[in-house]
């Protein structure tokens, strides 16, 4: 047998410069535009969770920074009624969907409204539990086989989740069920201090979709054009019975795993730069410019509307911050037993006596 | 080199720094120790538990893996059978449940199942607990989960000393040993200060026997039994109680397989009260054991109705203030102990 990922050649259709190496296929030129500007504002979120969590606002925040063209990649192209099962670095996979990104820093205060996901986002609350939603995103898709819908299901997940046990048995299932399903690796190259190559001997992650007698594919994650045009077409297989399918979108993890991380303790400045000028936001950038779609003086204005929206964002999060604590009680069970309603009673009862 | 008494007996150490000492020294001793676990290399262990072990012993014995806990136990639990000494790190006790049926159904009934022909000597290190808003998948402390469950020893030290010569204890053990380390104790930078999480810790060949607890401050008028991170709690507690003239005896009961029973009922027998204070979830746990323990040994040992202080059925909130209504707080310690002694 021969090398096998050398049948998953990475598909990439503008490179790091912002030259285009293949064509943009459905992506028009103005939705370069719109997404430059969307990506520009989302990074700007990110990078002020990061500054909220060290000013003591928020609890740990796991930053997308640099997977931005991935998780717009894999969400701008599907239809209303498909479903996105993400984790918790997914919050510009989740906008798109219509979550606010507000979700993000709820997520991080423990807040109970991210779990009050918009119904018609069809997105599932974000998961922590390395690769478990894989599953959760076969049932998904499962579900909506069973009932004759025409959806397609994306569930993302990282580099780090393809070695658990509940990403193989996702793959087995949903290829012995044949569900419409899309397995989105955002493969970003690090399980916080593990690199991928310390992960799995494999040289591609795509590769693994061999085993399921799936179809693998292998994108460049950084650049937006190839991801959407790959998960347009796939969604639209998925829909008519052809998945599943296993996407490897090669990313990278521009920041530290969550804010509670320090990645200099185990990798060297020159990878990060290296990947810096693989920015899935410069390239568009670059090309933005070249076709003369943008000038100077509009991406200066992006940069003023990118601080007001970030603006506009904290003002929603902060005036719904309150919480109740009968929460605490409340949401454990369908209806509360009556064993826990004594210990809420007695809850109460301390609150009123002690305060605590 | 020789320390001279008063050297040996104030150097201080982190609760960190000392499992670092202990697994570092039994590696130095032992070739068939290794270390294993999520981010254990260069890392470090993200709870500082495995610190400069992998530029000491090299990467063939501190092994980074990949995020595959069923792998990692299982290999674990098969290099044990076959002479190796492992050390297991499982990064969040809360991680469990991907790969009980490794930990329960295997490395717990191999040696049973075998007749006791093959013993299983592994040490599974995790931490627990919270305090520091992490939510319901990475804050919980789930050790009344494996003491429930025949075949493992479980220890759960609460300060430097205490960590080190569990460790060590648990390392020549010959069963499998779950060894339940509180991030609160660690004595970590971006966790709350904690002055007991830094020590006095023994040099050299330093054990705690498995199996016994440790009363911590001697009193009469109650006696508090409780582990972790709690017995901080607890001792803060005691401390202010005794000036309003309550007299609090606090048991750190440091190991729950074997469970050290006569220090408790020794303790509730002089007192006459009880309170149990577990940062466990309350049913079906470690408070429920320690009462069934008092009433099944004199149910008129206690002259007043015995009080938990332990996390009620619920998830445990991500939410600062909502975390800190279900844990075990200072206050809710001292009301618990004001009405058992009223």
């Amino acid at each position: 047998m021969g090398d096998v990922s050398e049948l998953f050649p990475l598909i990439v259709r503008m490179d790091e410069d912002g030259e285009l190496v293949g064509d943009l296929g459905l992506v028009t030129k103005q939705d370069l535009v719109d997404v430059y500007r969307e990506m520009r504002l989302l990074r700007a979120f990110d990078e002020r969770a990061w500054n909220l969590q060290r000013q003591g606002v928020i609890g740990t925040y796991a930053p997308f920074k640099g997977q931005e063209a991935a998780q717009l990649g894999a969400t701008k192209p599907l239809d209303d009624s498909d479903w996105l099962v993400p984790t918790y670095r997914d919050w510009a996979a989740g906008y798109v969907r219509g979550v606010p990104v507000t979700h993000g820093l709820f997520f991080s205060k423990g807040h109970p409204r991210v779990g009050d996901v918009p119904k018609s986002a069809n997105v599932l609350p974000a998961q922590v539990v390395i690769g478990a939603q894989t599953l959760h995103g076969v049932g998904v898709a499962w579900a909506a086989k069973l009932k004759h819908e025409r959806t397609a299901t994306v569930v993302t997940f990282g580099d780090g989740s393809t070695s658990q046990g509940d990403f193989h048995e996702a793959m087995n299932f949903a290829s012995v069920f044949s569900v419409p399903l899309i397995f989105f690796c955002e493969n970003n190259q690090w399980a916080i201090s593990v690199p991928i190559e310390r992960q799995m001997r494999a040289k591609t992650i795509a590769q693994r979709a061999l085993a399921y007698d799936m179809e693998g594919y292998r994108v460049d994650g950084n650049d937006y054009v190839a991801v959407y045009n790959l998960i347009a077409e796939l969604a639209g297989r998925v829909r008519n019975g052809e998945g599943p399918f296993l996407v490897e979108a090669v990313t990278y993890r521009l920041g530290a795993h969550t804010t509670a991380d320090d990645p200099s303790k185990y990798r060297v400045e020159a990878e990060e730069e290296r990947w810096a000028r693989r920015d899935p936001i410069s390239r568009i950038e670059k090309f933005l410019l070249r076709e003369s779609l943008i000038d100077e003086e509009q991406i200066q204005a992006v940069d003023v509307a990118a601080k007001a929206w970030v603006e506009e964002v904290l003002a929603d999060f902060k005036a719904e911050l309150s919480i109740s604590s009968s929460v605490l009680f409340q949401s454990v069970y369908a209806e509360m037993p009556q064993s826990l309603a004594n210990q809420f009673d007695q809850y109460m009862k301390r609150v009123k006596e002690v305060g605590a | 080199m020789a320390l001279t008494a008063t050297e040996a007996g104030t150097r201080k150490l982190s609760t960190a720094k000392a499992m670092v000492e202990g697994i570092a020294q039994e590696m130095e001793r032992d070739p068939s120790i290794f270390v294993m676990g999520e981010d254990v290399g260069a890392y470090g262990g993200i709870f500082s538990s495995t610190t400069g072990l992998l530029e000491r012993f090299g990467k063939d014995r501190v092994i980074d893996t990949p995020i595959s806990e069923t792998a990692f136990l299982g290999l674990a639990t098969g290099a044990a059978t076959e002479g190796m000494r492992p050390i297991v790190e499982l990064m969040f006790v809360d991680f469990f449940g991907v790969a009980m049926d490794q930990i329960y159904n295997h490395m717990a009934k191999i040696h049973f199942e075998s007749g006791g022909n093959v013993k299983v000597p592994l040490v599974l290190m995790t931490a627990v607990g919270g305090g520091y808003s992490d939510g319901a998948q990475h804050s919980q402390c789930l050790w009344g989960t494996f003491a429930h469950l025949p075949g493992m020893k479980v220890v759960v030290p609460s300060n430097p000393a205490d960590a080190k010569g569990l460790m060590i204890a648990a390392i020549r053990d010959d069963n499998p040993v779950i060894y339940m380390f509180h991030k609160g104790v660690m004595g970590l930078p971006w966790m709350a200060k904690n002055p007991r999480a830094i020590g006095t810790v023994p040099e050299g060949d330093y054990q705690v026997p498995i199996g016994s607890a440790s009363v911590v401050r001697a009193g009469k008028d109650v006696t508090i039994v409780t582990l972790s991170l709690s017995v901080h709690h607890c001792l803060d507690v005691a401390e202010e109680l005794a000036q309003e003239g309550i007299s609090c005896e606090v048991i750190d009961l440091r190991s729950l397989v074997p469970l050290d029973r006569r220090t408790v009922l020794e303790s509730v027998g002089k007192t006459g009260r009880m309170v149990v204070v577990d940062e466990d979830y309350q049913s079906f746990g470690l408070s429920g054991e320690l009462a069934a323990i008092v009433a099944e040994t004199d149910p008129g040992m206690l002259r007043r109705p015995l009080a938990r202080v332990a996390v009620p059925d619920v998830p445990i909130p991500y939410s600062r203030p909502l975390e800190q209504a279900v844990l075990p707080t200072h206050s809710r310690i001292a009301a618990a102990i004001r009405k058992t002694v009223a």
